[in-house]
């Protein structure tokens, strides 16, 4: 067995192991379109969980089956792109957090007739490669659109608190808050995958820096983490937050948390694949050769009870 | 074993202070106490916001959550093996609970006895597996390690639809079982996790375990020389098995804290936290091949490593090479330890 082959073997046995456990929806007929989303998601990110299943209610509104792969790593990453092209989709949709590094495989995917479309992370980089098209939020605009907010309220020096060092996107929030807010702004790295250590880490720094009146939080989960550390160092700091879940929004409502930013990943998704749908279907190319934005949303205790009754379901 | 032999002489002999000390200084875990010695004066010196009791009551936090299951995996290395499943183990067992508690049951102590009897099967799988294999237990649970966490985000999306599990604060028995797991109290004006007391209260009894009873000379016994331990009637499966079904307690222990002080979990939690349990163990004195080494040691590990990751924080040093301080920390701690450990035994 070549090595190809056995690639193709183990996607085919991936796939039908899929539809065996009827994640992959209904057996797919001939004429069914198939495209993939391919991210560069740490396991278990609930954030990646929404933007899947935009990319799968958009799929199941067209007809098309979705496959859905993901690896943090950039050579594995591109390795599952290699895959779905050997697999003879009709568009990928990828996450260019190491644009670098898909560059190759982008470029792969054009020489076969695959349209690409990038989504989530790359917003510098997109043009550079052969994608058609960008879906995502601005990190820059967004993290600018929080400094503008805080200048609207007392804050004085806001700690962003990085839950993945080395993460382009995630860096250039605090960035953002950086260029537009008048006040001061520190960093402090925490290890995402262990709760104890963001919580420990968060309340030594709030202990070892009495200056600081706002924290800003870079993912959902780790906002419910800062709650408690806030809490814990009798302080009186304020909390805000980049993306959504159901418990940041029940914690907005109850006054726990001043804003959160959202960059609605389930648009992101449903989006990406549409356009790719459109693009292989009709020839359409969306954004006008400039990235379709998909946030900064800010939702605050004004508007946050349109929006609890989505979260609940799992779709914001 | 060797310990409780030597005293067990002397108080036939009525030891003077000279042979007590040299009794004491040749313990495992005697370097370690240099170390922990060490990164707290260079923190106290460097870091003001260090000296706090509420800063002191915070590194005892972050010391305890990675050294619960230290203390499990102390013991499991001392009888010869590896465990590296452990850091995900706990996130399963959280997530067991959970999904059990919400989906079935409805209270969440019948999901809390679910997750406990999941933790122990693991861990009886891991020497099982081990036993009827005659695989490096580095394999064995390296195999475990990945199909934990495999399942862990495979079986939460099953269940719950989500990447993480819903909120179980509103269930009968959270209130009762947040006080047993997560429960806070003032202590010296500082609020001090009730898992620092248990942290402790497990050290005394691996301690108690490994010194005092049979059971701990046959731990010893199976982790220095394994064979010849079975030819003497040592059970050695028995122990095996059983010492891994030690680290599934301390998983599923650590487990329940986080669940119930952080309310929800993200399946993709705990990757990596076995290697800094290992890690405690051997700082504390235990020699990877086994048979050698203490669970107090295992505690002043977890000691040294709540002090630096907390204390590069208080000294304020530059976020960008936290990770790379962390690093140095632990080696000058590590090879401090190690030349206190020779000088003790030269002595």
């Amino acid at each position: 067995m070549t090595y190809r082959s056995f690639n193709r073997w183990l996607a085919g046995a991936a796939l039908a192991l899929a539809a065996g456990l009827g994640l992959a929806g209904s057996a797919a007929a001939d004429d069914d379109m198939t495209f993939a989303l391919i991210s560069h998601a740490v396991p278990g990110d609930t954030f990646w969980d929404i933007e899947r299943k935009g990319a799968e209610t958009a799929a199941r509104q067209l007809g098309a089956d979705l496959i859905y792969a993901h690896h943090p790593a950039a050579g594995q990453q591109a390795t599952l792109v290699q895959n779905v092209i050997n697999q003879g989709v009709d568009g990928i949709a990828l996450t260019l957090s190491h644009p670098d590094a898909m560059r190759g495989v982008i470029a792969k995917a054009d020489a076969a007739g695959i349209p690409v479309i990038g989504l989530n992370s790359g917003l510098n980089e997109w043009q550079s490669t052969k994608v058609f098209a960008y879906i995502g939020q601005d990190p820059v605009v967004a993290g600018a659109a929080f400094g503008d907010r805080l200048n609207t309220t007392d804050a004085k020096h806001v700690l962003c608190v990085n839950h993945e060092q080395g993460n382009v996107s995630l860096a250039r929030r605090c960035e953002g808050i950086e260029d537009t807010f008048d006040g001061k702004v520190s960093t402090l790295y925490v290890n995402g995958q262990n709760m104890t250590s963001v919580r420990s880490r968060l309340l030594a720094k709030l202990q070892q820096d009495p200056s600081i009146d706002y924290v800003a939080t870079l993912g959902a989960p780790y906002a419910m983490t800062a709650v408690r550390a806030i809490r814990m160092s009798g302080r009186p700091v304020s909390l805000t937050t980049f993306d959504l879940n159901s418990r940041v929004i029940s914690a907005i409502e109850r006054g726990k948390i001043r804003w959160a930013v959202d960059q609605q990943p389930f648009l992101q998704g449903y989006l990406a694949i549409e356009s790719l749908w459109l693009k292989a279907t009709n020839g359409n190319v969306i954004g006008g050769g400039q990235a379709v934005l998909t946030g900064p949303s800010f939702v605050t205790a004004e508007n946050v009870d349109q929006i609890a009754a989505f979260a609940k379901r799992g779709t914001r | 074993m060797s310990d409780t032999m030597t005293e067990q002489d002397n108080t036939a002999r009525a030891p003077g202070w000279g042979q007590r000390l040299a009794a004491l200084i040749k313990r495992p875990e005697i370097g370690s106490v240099g170390g922990a010695i060490l990164v707290f004066v260079l923190f106290f010196v460097l870091a003001e916001p260090f000296r706090s009791l509420a800063s002191f009551s915070t590194v005892l936090y972050q010391s305890a959550a990675l050294g619960i299951p230290a203390v499990a995996v102390a013991l499991l290395m001392i009888g010869g093996e590896f465990d590296l499943s452990a850091g995900v183990a706990v996130t399963t067992s959280s997530l067991a609970a959970s999904m059990f508690a919400m989906q079935v049951a409805g209270n969440v102590w019948v999901g809390v006895g679910f997750a406990l009897i999941l933790s122990l099967a693991i861990g009886a799988l891991n020497g099982y597996l081990l036993i009827k294999t005659g695989l490096h237990s580095f394999l064995v649970t390296l195999s475990t390690f990945l199909m934990l966490q495999g399942l862990n985000l495979a079986v939460t999306k099953l269940v719950t639809g989500n990447v993480a599990t819903g909120d179980i604060s509103t269930l009968s028995g959270f209130d009762s079982a947040r006080a047993v797991f997560s429960s806070y109290f003032m202590i010296f004006g500082m609020s001090v996790s009730i898992i620092v007391f248990y942290w402790l209260a497990f050290v005394v009894i691996a301690t108690w375990i490994l010194l005092r009873t049979r059971i701990g000379n046959w731990i010893f016994a199976v982790g220095g020389q394994g064979e010849s331990a079975r030819a003497v009637g040592v059970p050695l499966n028995k122990v095996k098995i059983g010492l891994f079904m030690g680290v599934g307690f301390a998983a599923w222990f650590m487990g329940m804290h986080l669940l119930f002080d952080y309310v929800t979990v993200q399946s993709g939690e705990g990757v990596g936290n076995e290697l800094l349990y290992i890690a405690q163990a051997v700082v504390g004195g235990c020699l990877l091949t086994g048979g050698y080494g203490s669970a107090i040691g295992a505690a002043i590990g977890g000691f040294i490593f709540g002090m630096t990751t907390q204390g590069i924080i208080y000294a304020g040093w530059d976020p960008q090479w936290f990770m790379f301080f962390v690093g140095v920390m632990l080696l000058l701690a590590t090879v401090f330890n190690a030349w206190i450990r020779r000088q003790a035994t030269r002595g």
